[in-house]
């Protein structure tokens, strides 16, 4: 699943975000915040995936799978659109 | 030159929760998803590799530990003591062994439980026969080892005058004696009751008929009673009835047996506080208990011998479930749901307490609400229905606290096979003290009919 | 005593059921010759009380007291090592037992707190009103405790109607007739077991008492208030001050009997026929106490002094007839206070 994050939304380093359009806040955990900032310079899955890989001591299956779910909950949360 | 590999981070899974009013903060909360890795020294993680997942953990460290508190708690405010272990709670017999050791009696409530008991090499004059149900066979086996029958109806009263007349010994008995000490629900369905004068009855009863000696008096007024004041009440009740004996009979009542039914750390659904912060200590109890009997009005010389069959508080805390992450789940509602391979086949007590579940490895500060499924495919299969956790994934590891009490003798053999049951002893070496169940051993109770043997598909 | 105290405050909902945090801080600013540091306790990012920076000077988050005791004192102590708190003020009823039982803890750490014994906190609960008025001499509204719906009817022939059904800690309704008993029985006993209490209910003028006992039987101080707008909460909106010496009496009477320590809140009602029943005995300083403090006897101050052994004099004297109006205010706050305090818990 590809998705671009809405141009509106600021992630903050200590992983605080906003949504200006909803008035909803979150908060995300620092492999999170990673792969925001991996998605909003429009890298493929795959390509995140192989990113997160290369840092941390996991395989890409497990990344996908995780992916899947935080992408799912970007949308849920209205902070992402599939493309 | 040496290539410098550099050391990839722990992964853990991306997480993202919202910031509404009313989530619980997370800041100081860390220690209660502080990972369990060790349990009395030993990896929680090799104890699954050697004995395989789910399996349950008993620290033998821990159960002793927790009986000399309790005991300390009342020898030190009452000079006569006894304890004696209550097998329903966990008859594994290494675990009864223990409480023997310990110096415990026995307190069985079926024939099963007195053969246990027996078994085990406790001698028939130290097992404590409850229970509403006893055969006329159960009673001449525990009539003839001296052993202490607990009468619980009036049916039960003549069924045992009527045996008098069939063997040469005079059966050890007390009455079982139910009672308002201001606690709801009433267990008012077992023995006879006190302020209705049943029990006074009953007592005169077995005097009159002189067949059998009359020698303590019990009570077991509830389980997990969060007022000690309760027992207060209840031993003024019980030395009430001992005293009238006395003066009526010039009879002295040898014990009285207050039952069990302390609370053990576990929080109930439904509190608001945790278990452990609001459950009466063993000294309160003790103190409770202890003051009221001293101060009834017996003389030194006859103050009757105070028996205790404590169960889950003695037993709880050293038991622990531990297990794996089938799968990660996301909830039509955006929940999170986490599919362990333990569920409620082995965890009776998941339906009345809220148990702790700690993850065996490290993990990071965020955390995330999730409901905790067990592997049966039934609706009601729910560990916890929100548990704050970090998060886990596929193959991690995590431990159910406090589940040492009923589990081990009310899990039920449904969709899944019972596991092992291992002992931490106080050295840190492991053993199997029940050995988890095979399809050969539940097909070793069936019997199949001839005709029905052969089939064509 | 220092002079300069630092003072952790709990209870910052200063919503339209507010907690008594903002105002036990209002009182403690008011305190003369003393300079006072306040700490805000919060358990909840949108506590009013955390954005109140002319009130507050540091804000903290605290996990729940249903997280365990543990975690609040690990929390406790991290506040504790950079601010060095010398008084801990807990506010929220919910969080009251949880701080009873840590006090020896806090006091170790050269905390103070200055709250009731476990005892008493147990004794005043709802469901052992009775118990209660028995025991010290009190008059409080028949109640009877019953646990099986067998119980009711007998259990009814000593009330009239209306009686009040209520659960051992939370919900209350009125019953004009005994399909309502049956009917409330239920429902409370769904929601929160048994027992339940059915109360006589008493048709009346209610009035409410802030007080502080010092743990040996003295009335530090009390100030009777009637209400004079209600909310739809069932909450003072405005209140006045009253002249009845009875209150203060009953008041005293209590104290000395139960040797309270710490602030309370009782709140009365008067019957047709002058008589004053206790309906219940709230184990904390109310939200309006800055009533009496405007009227001239500082409590939280009070409080304060006797946790730190010094002599108090009790209060003689409060102004009769002075009234608290209460309003709302809309606060304008940043996002990146609320950034701050929502990702690192502090503010
Ligand atoms: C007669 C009797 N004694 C002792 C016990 C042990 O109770 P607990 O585990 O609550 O201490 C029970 C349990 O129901 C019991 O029925």
């Amino acid at each position: 699943m590809q998705l671009r994050i809405k141009g509106n939304i600021a992630v903050s380093e200590s992983g605080f975000v906003f949504d200006p359009s909803t008035g909803d806040s979150y908060s995300i955990n620092p492999i999170g915040v990673e792969i925001i900032q991996l998605m909003k310079q429009t890298l493929s899955e795959k390509a995140i995936v192989d990113a997160i890989v290369e840092r941390y001591q996991t395989e890409p299956q497990t990344v996908e799978k995780d992916l899947y779910d935080f992408c799912n909950l970007l949308v849920k949360h209205q902070l992402a659109d599939r493309i | 030159m040496a290539t410098q590999t550099i050391e990839k981070l722990r992964y853990e899974r991306p997480v993202i929760t919202s910031l509404n009013a009313g989530v619980t903060n997370k800041f100081g909360t860390k220690s209660l998803h502080a990972p369990l890795s060790h349990i009395d020294g030993v990896s929680v993680k090799e104890i699954i590799q050697k004995y395989g997942s789910p399996v349950f953990i008993l620290s033998e460290r821990k159960i002793r530990q927790t009986y000399r508190e309790a005991y300390r708690a009342f020898t030190s405010r009452y000079p006569k003591v006894q304890f004696a272990w209550s097998y329903k709670t966990n008859y594994i017999n290494a675990v009864c062994n223990v409480f023997h050791q310990e110096g415990c009696w026995a307190e069985v409530v079926s024939i099963f439980e007195y053969k246990k008991a027996i078994g085990n090499g406790v001698q028939g004059k130290n097992i404590i026969f409850n229970g509403p149900e006893k055969t006329d066979e159960d009673l001449l086996l525990a009539i003839q080892n001296d052993s202490l029958i607990h009468i619980d109806h009036l049916d039960e009263l003549y069924q045992i005058i009527e045996l008098t007349t069939k063997i040469k010994k005079r059966p050890r008995v007390a009455i079982r004696v139910n009672m308002d000490t201001g606690v709801y629900p009433m267990w008012d369905r077992f023995g006879f009751n006190y302020e209705t004068g049943q029990a006074w009855d009953a007592i005169n009863k077995i005097i009159l008929t002189d067949k059998m000696d009359l020698v303590g008096l019990h009570c077991h007024i509830g389980t997990f009673m969060l007022s000690a004041n309760a027992y207060a009440v209840a031993a003024i009740k019980l030395a009430d009835l001992a005293l009238g004996i006395k003066e009526k009979h010039k009879q002295n009542i040898e014990y009285i047996d207050l039952g069990g039914g302390f609370a053990s750390k576990n929080t109930l659904k439904g509190s608001f506080l945790p278990g452990s912060d609001t459950i009466p200590t063993f000294d309160d109890y003790a103190d409770a208990i202890c003051s009221t009997l001293l101060n009834a009005g017996f003389t030194k010389e006859n103050l009757p011998m105070l028996i205790l069959e404590s169960g889950r508080a003695l037993i709880d805390e050293a038991g622990f479930l531990a297990g794996s992450v089938i799968a990660n789940k996301r909830l039509s509602d955006g929940r999170r749901a986490i599919v362990m391979d333990m569920g409620v086949n082995l965890l009776f007590t998941s339906f009345w307490y809220d148990h702790r579940i700690s993850p065996v490895e490290e993990s990071g500060n965020h955390t995330e609400n999730a409901v905790i499924y067990g592997p049966l495919c039934m609706n009601i299969d729910i560990v916890r229905e929100s548990v704050t956790l970090p998060p886990l994934k596929k193959g991690d590891h995590a431990v159910i606290h406090t589940v040492g009490a009923y589990n081990m003798t009310q899990w039920m053999q449904f969709i899944a096979m019972r596991p092992n049951v291992v002992l931490i002893d106080t050295e840190g070496k492991t053993h199997v003290i029940r050995n988890r169940e095979t399809v050969d051993d539940l097909n070793k109770m069936e019997v199949m009919p001839e005709h029905l043997k052969k089939f064509k598909l | 005593m220092k002079q300069q105290l630092t003072v952790a405050v709990s209870g910052l909902n200063n919503t339209d059921n507010p907690g008594p945090g903002i105002p036990v801080i209002r009182a403690l600013r008011d305190w003369k010759g003393n300079d006072i540091r306040i700490i805000g306790i919060s358990y909840d990012n949108l506590e009013p009380g955390l954005f109140m920076r002319d009130l507050v000077d540091k804000s903290y988050s605290v996990p729940f007291p249903s997280g365990g005791t543990e975690n609040l004192m690990l929390r406790l102590q991290y506040i504790h090592e950079i601010e060095k708190i010398d008084f801990i003020f807990p506010n929220f009823d919910a969080e009251l037992f949880t701080f009873m039982k840590i006090a020896p803890e806090l006091e170790k750490m050269g905390i103070k707190t200055f709250l009731p014994t476990a005892d008493q906190f147990e004794e005043r609960h709802k469901y052992r009103l009775s118990e209660f008025g028995e025991k010290y001499g009190l008059s409080v509204p028949l109640s009877i405790t019953i646990g099986s719906i067998s119980e009711v009817p007998a259990a009814l022939n000593n009330f009239e109607y209306p009686v009040v059904v209520k659960g051992k800690f939370y919900d209350a309704y009125i019953a004009y007739n005994l399909e309502q008993v049956y009917s409330y029985f239920h429902k409370i006993q769904a929601k929160w077991g048994l027992p339940i209490i059915l109360q006589q209910f008493v048709y009346g003028n209610e009035y409410n008492v802030v007080a502080l006992g010092d743990g040996k039987g003295n009335t530090i101080g009390a100030v009777p208030m009637r209400k004079q707008y209600i909310t739809d909460k069932g909450k003072a909106w405005a209140g006045i001050t009253i002249d009845e010496p009875r209150l203060i009496e009953m008041t005293h009477k209590l104290i000395a009997a139960n040797k309270w320590r710490g602030g309370m809140e009782l709140e009365l009602i008067k019957d047709k026929n002058g008589t004053l029943y206790i309906v219940e005995i709230n184990p904390r300083f109310p939200a309006w106490v800055y009533l009496a403090v405007a009227s001239g006897q500082n409590m939280p101050a009070a409080a304060i002094q006797l946790a730190f052994g010094e002599k108090v004099a009790a209060f003689e004297n409060y102004d009769i007839g002075k009234l608290f109006v209460r309003y709302s205010w809309d606060n304008i706050v940043t996002l990146s206070e609320f950034q701050q305090i929502s990702t690192l818990g502090e503010l």
